[in-house]
């Protein structure tokens, strides 16, 4: 999903700086109010992180015969939401514009709002609403992990299509999508299961903590893991 | 955690990584010719083609070259594995108390 250094016209780059600083802006309050309040949670969110950092810089084989990167950002959209989890993206994405030629620094409003925000935000919703129908923390978790790979893919032909509509804007999605959308199922089903073992991991050695961070309330949610509410 | 549930968790454990496994040798099976580009390039094709002559007006200070891009993203996966490692660990030691 990462748009090429140069390859947005001046006013799209703009445009999705515009649309993806305040999100960050937040983000960063969030973060501080996080370290600040919960200052035991700081762990967690490393580690969230950490898997945006790992998992963005694997170029996995798909079977369209190209590669793609995951974007990782399941775990830390789950746990953290979307505003937390795009400053981490950001991070990451700074790091492959500057250092990898990888992405840009004019598109990386752009690749923020794909990566750090509509991925998260679709991914946070789906989680969000698999739990409020009682549907297991894990199954969630992977679907959550899933949809913010997968759309983070579908907003970038989106991005493309809108600075690049071609002769129609629907026929210029399409062909930006033919590249990501399909290249993309099988590593998005990779990073949900990568995902929710890592999160079953979190909920067998710190049960009370991560309902706290997801403000479930304790014994709520119990029923699939019987035995590890402490 | 009683036994038979760690039982059962690790064979779900196993079937995920058994399917992690197929979900990335399948593609080398299926294309054994492909040169499994990036996605990213196969997009900027898209846009040079819809817009024959666009040149891109902004370009990266630097660009490293293939080899020592390859470093800087190991570098960048091994950042993360450190603080994924460390906290698994962290979590386990503590969790046993």
């Amino acid at each position: 999903m990462h748009i090429m250094e140069g390859f947005l016209p001046l006013l799209w780059a703009i445009m999705w700086y515009v649309v993806s600083i305040p999100f960050v802006l937040y983000g960063i309050m969030e973060i501080k109010k996080l370290f600040r309040e919960h200052p035991e949670q700081k762990m967690i969110l490393a580690v969230s992180g950490a898997f945006i950092f790992v998992l963005s810089s694997l170029k996995l084989p798909s079977v369209t015969g190209s590669s793609s990167q995951p974007t990782g950002t399941g775990v830390s959209s789950v746990l953290f939401g979307p505003a937390i989890t795009s400053v981490m993206a950001t991070i990451v994405l700074i790091f492959q514009a500057i250092l990898l030629a990888h992405g840009g620094i004019t598109t990386l409003g752009a690749n923020v709002f794909s990566m750090g925000i509509a991925g998260p935000l679709i991914g946070w919703l789906a989680f969000k609403g698999m739990r409020s129908f009682k549907a297991g923390m894990i199954p969630s978790v992977f679907v959550a992990a899933v949809l913010a790979d997968w759309v983070t893919y579908l907003v970038t032909s989106i991005q493309l299509a809108l600075a690049y509509p071609g002769a129609d804007i629907i026929s210029s999605f399409t062909a930006f999508a033919t590249v990501f959308a399909v290249t993309q199922v099988p590593l998005a089903i990779g990073e949900g299961i990568i995902m929710a073992i890592f999160f079953d991991f979190l909920l067998s050695n710190r049960p009370k903590m991560i309902r706290e961070i997801l403000k479930e309330k304790i014994g709520k949610a119990s029923s699939e893991t019987p035995g590890v509410a402490q | 955690m009683s036994g038979e549930a760690k039982k059962s968790k690790l064979g779900l454990y196993l079937l995920g990584i058994i399917a992690l496994i197929i979900l990335f040798t399948v593609p080398f099976i299926i294309s054994p010719g492909a040169e499994f580009g990036g996605a990213d390039d196969g997009a900027g094709e898209v846009i040079v083609e819809m817009s024959p002559g666009y040149e891109p007006w902004f370009n990266s200070f630097w660009e490293p070259p293939g080899e020592t891009e390859s470093m800087l993203f190991a570098l960048q996966a091994a950042i993360g594995a450190i603080i994924i490692g460390y906290v698994i660990g962290y979590l386990r030691g503590s969790s046993a108390q």
